[in-house]
């Protein structure tokens, strides 16, 4: 069992949790705002990988050195899209009704993303090996392999946070998307179009998914039209961890399943691919409103 | 300045307002008065926009503005202080102001639009980094009003502000109502409260279950002995 | 509820389901239906059963589970393994082989009721889409051990299944389930479980023991899932861990809200529908797989259900039925206005 808590571990989880967190933000910001558990948030994570294998593909082979950066962007504006148009077109019906019909339609949506994707040839539902978009490097620290690949990864997605984070507290925007979880009618009487600011919601959580997509696409060797499943069941699981509806909260949590995920799966698979649901559940009956949310009663 | 016009508002099958009639007069402070349940609130809400009319119209200078959005409505210059203040409780008392100026574009009025409200409420200046939650019921209704006069209000809806506060307080409040009011804002203000809100406004409806029973000058209203009666602890 | 009482409690519906059976049974004889459509017609059964538990738990009882075949996969896994392990000790005849087989579902039910028990008992003060990922998560546990478990069989699947269900079996069980689980709807049960859907804490006021209804549902949904898990086993003589899965749950969700959450009714006509459906579509993607210039992948069977969801979501939200049910399934005590809404 010697060597199961190395410095390896650490980077690998380190990278992980990174992934998790970017798709655990749009899951955290969009059931603060609507209270919608969208399923089909993994699947503009999938989305974003394979246009960013499209992207890669076509530079590749016009013989040009892939941008990252210019990948990077474009899967977020394709999670972006994705998340608008869903919110647009099954979720913003729905706005009123009983939130179960909410739910199912999410379900809806995230299977007729995945298979519609599947069902096209250019696609197809195997796994598709991910181009080497950058030459790999190796660094040797402490007896660990870290990657260049892992460098970028969380230098991205660390990056991404940051720039969330700052929208979140300091920008206008922000502080409305905060005080909508807070008190609709309230914002609404500050003269604030709250379905403008729930679409903003969805652009910035689709477009973290997107970028997800590409920094898996990047580490992990392939990739496939059902990726999203189960990343954006462990990322929700992540969000509720740290308390639905706090961003911060989110991307502990996602750290924390990362961690516990990698060093799981060093110790036994089954350990590895079940610690996720064994913390949610663990969670939602000692400590339903996560790490660092609040408790409220339910009102009367 | 408003006009409300045979205004029918419903809870589902419940009929909260049945048909009312009232106007409000540039300038002037205007108040609705009644007891718990007559439907003050319904009346502010659905001027806001926060609810729809069933049948009737709202006109504001002239426009009709029955039914937009509330967005809208706020952007044309009414500005609500709802009942038990909803501040918001997570946010900062700075960020709560600023938040009421949303409809204001430039930078510099917000900052001049700040810098008066902290005239007008010190406690809320000293207070500024603090969350909103935190802060005692009187000064959550100073941040409300506070927060109300960021945007370019020109109508103020005023929803209950005297409840839940100490006798001090109160009289702190109705003396910045006046003063607002004394600086070009016309005033809807709807009141349990029926001593301190005739005391201050110009005319007063009285408003039970739905109908309005009673207008007048509030001076007149205020002695009449049916009203000292029922609303007045006479 | 004794058995003879069920049935005559339930006249015309016994009536009805015994000609509708014999006329299948002659038609499947006669060479008429062949083995392939008889085939079909055993999934829909089973899926009968399948959509009507899950609305119990989801439309009677106003929750949302999630990860329903996780409850089937016990069900299989039980009766299969028993099964398979007796069969290979040799049995004689027909008689203890088809006993065997009544032992077997029954167990199958009970275990998965037992789950079913654990798992809504911490999940009760859940609301709506935290059940809902908790079911997902039990669901996707259960897959996880099964797919460790190699006794029996792990990854590759519990196989050599002996094919102890046949029409007539899967359509009396079928038949016997609907009518147990009707009645429960319409019993003192019933009420209590549509009074909490409609509002829990006015529920508690008056003295509703919501814990208990809430977990009776929950088990009672699941004892007839996992019955309907080993039927389906011993229907294709194999039991894997994928058939068990998120997407398997997905299918029966899709047919009780398709149907209508809180009809039988609905569900029934969902679940033959969508077993239908579904297997047109796949016949027309084969078709069109033949005379098309590009390959049609399987997927779009999938594309249309998924489609076919959000279209029912959002223009007809309360489904196909509307949460009404066929005069036929209402019980004959009930009167001639119980036609009337459920929801």
């Amino acid at each position: 069992m010697s060597g199961i808590f190395n410095f390896q571990q650490v980077i690998n989880s380190i990278q992980l949790g990174s992934i998790y967190a970017l798709i655990a933000i749009g899951y955290t910001l969009v059931y603060g705002i609507v209270k919608l558990v969208n399923f089909a948030h993994g699947d503009f994570y999938m989305l974003g990988a394979y246009v960013a294998y499209f992207t890669a593909m076509f530079e590749i082979s016009r013989k040009d050195q892939p941008n990252v950066i210019i990948i990077l962007l474009i899967s977020m504006s394709t999670g972006a899209l994705v998340a608008f148009l869903s919110n647009r077109i099954a979720y913003r019906p729905l706005r009123y009704k009983p939130r179960l019909s909410a739910l199912i339609t999410a379900i809806g949506v995230s299977l007729f993303l995945e298979y519609t994707s599947s069902a096209m040839p250019f696609i197809g539902p195997s796994f598709r090996p991910f181009p080497d978009v950058i030459q790999t490097k190796q660094f040797h620290i402490g007896g660990a392999v870290l990657t260049n690949y892992q460098i970028i990864n969380v230098a991205i997605a660390v990056t991404l946070m940051v720039v969330l984070t700052y929208i979140i507290k300091y920008t206008r925007v922000g502080m409305a998307m905060r005080a909508s979880s807070q008190d609709k009618d309230a914002l609404k009487l500050m003269g604030v179009n709250l379905e403008k600011i729930i679409d903003f919601t969805f652009i910035i959580g689709g477009s973290l998914a997107g970028a997800a997509g590409l920094l898996a696409g990047i580490t992990y060797p392939r990739i496939n039209p059902y990726m999203g499943i189960i990343p954006g069941l462990k990322a929700f699981i992540a969000a509720v961890l740290g308390g639905i509806g706090n961003v911060t909260g989110a991307m502990l949590g996602a750290f924390i399943i990362g961690f516990a995920e990698t060093f799981g799966y060093a110790i036994n698979s089954v350990i590895g691919e079940g610690i996720a649901y064994a913390i949610l559940i663990i969670v939602l009956i000692f400590l339903p409103q996560g790490l660092l949310g609040k408790k409220t009663g339910e009102k009367v | 300045m408003l006009k409300v016009n045979d205004l029918e508002v419903s809870y589902g099958a419940i009929k909260a307002l049945k048909g009312i009639t009232f106007e409000v007069k540039s300038g002037e402070i205007v108040t609705l008065i009644g007891a718990n349940g007559a439907g003050k609130s319904t009346t502010l809400r659905t001027i806001s926009g926060l609810l729809k009319a069933k049948r009737g119209q709202i006109f504001y200078k002239g426009d009709e503005i029955t039914n937009r959005e509330p967005n809208e409505i706020v952007a044309m210059g009414i500005v609500q202080i709802p009942e038990g203040r909803r501040t918001f409780p997570d946010l900062t008392v700075r960020e709560n102001l600023e938040l009421g100026a949303w409809t204001i574009k430039s930078r510099k009025v917000i900052n001049d639009k700040l810098e008066g409200v902290y005239e007008l409420f010190p406690r809320l200046k000293e207070r500024r980094g603090q969350l909103a939650g935190t802060l005692s019921g009187g000064e959550q209704q100073m941040l409300a009003v506070g927060r109300a006069l960021m945007a370019e209000a020109n109508l103020v809806l005023l929803d209950e502000p005297s409840m839940g506060l100490a006798p001090v307080l109160v009289d702190e409040i109705f003396e910045v109502i006046e003063r607002i009011n004394k600086e070009g804002r016309t005033i809807l203000l709807v009141e349990q409260n029926a001593e301190m809100a005739l005391q201050i406004a110009n005319y007063a409806y009285v408003l039970e279950v739905g109908n309005i029973v009673f207008e007048g000058e509030a001076k007149t209203v205020a002695q009449d002995p049916k009203i000292k009666a029922a609303y007045l602890g006479a | 509820m004794k058995i003879t009482k069920l049935f005559t409690n339930n006249r015309k519906l016994v009536l009805f389901s015994v000609i509708f059976y014999v006329v299948v049974d002659v038609l499947h004889l006669t060479g008429v239906l062949n083995d392939y459509w008889i085939q079909i017609t055993n999934v829909a059964l089973i899926n009968i059963i399948l959509a009507v538990s899950l609305n119990l738990i989801n439309g009677f009882a106003g929750q949302f589970s999630i990860g329903h075949m996780g409850f089937a996969a016990v069900g299989a896994y039980t009766a299969g393994t028993l099964t398979t392990i007796i069969w290979k000790l040799g049995v004689a005849n027909s008689i203890t082989k088809y006993l065997l087989f009544a032992v077997a579902l029954i167990l199958a039910g009970v275990a998965a009721a037992i789950v079913g028990y654990l798992i809504g008992l911490p999940t009760l003060r859940l609301r709506g889409d935290y059940l809902a990922i908790v079911t997902l998560a039990f669901g996707e546990i259960i897959r996880v051990i099964i797919n460790a478990t190699g006794y029996v069989g792990g990854p590759r699947g519990l196989l050599g299944i002996p094919k102890l269900s046949n029409f007539t079996i899967i359509f009396f069980v079928t038949l016997l389930s609907v009518i147990i689980m009707r009645n429960i709807v319409f019993s003192t049960i019933g009420r209590a479980l549509k009074s909490i859907r409609e509002d829990e804490v006015a529920s508690e006021l008056v003295g509703v023991d919501i814990t208990r209804y809430k977990v009776l549902a929950f088990t009672i949904g699941s004892f007839f899932a996992g019955i309907a898990g080993a039927l389906l086993c011993h229907l294709l003589q194999i039991a894997h861990p994928t058939q068990f899965g998120f997407i398997g749950s997905i299918n029966v969700l899709v047919m009780v809200y398709i149907g209508g959450a809180g009809s039988i009714s609905g569900s029934i006509v969902a679940a033959v529908g969508l077993t239908f459906l579904s297997e047109f579509l796949r016949l027309g993607i084969d078709n069109l797989n033949k005379i098309a210039p590009f390959p049609v992948g399987p997927e779009w069977r999938m594309v249309v259900y998924a489609v076919l969801l959000v279209a029912v979501m959002l223009y007809r939200t309360a489904g196909i039925m509307g949460g009404r049910e066929f005069g036929i399934l209402v019980p004959e005590e009930e009167g001639k206005n119980a036609t009337g809404s459920q929801a």
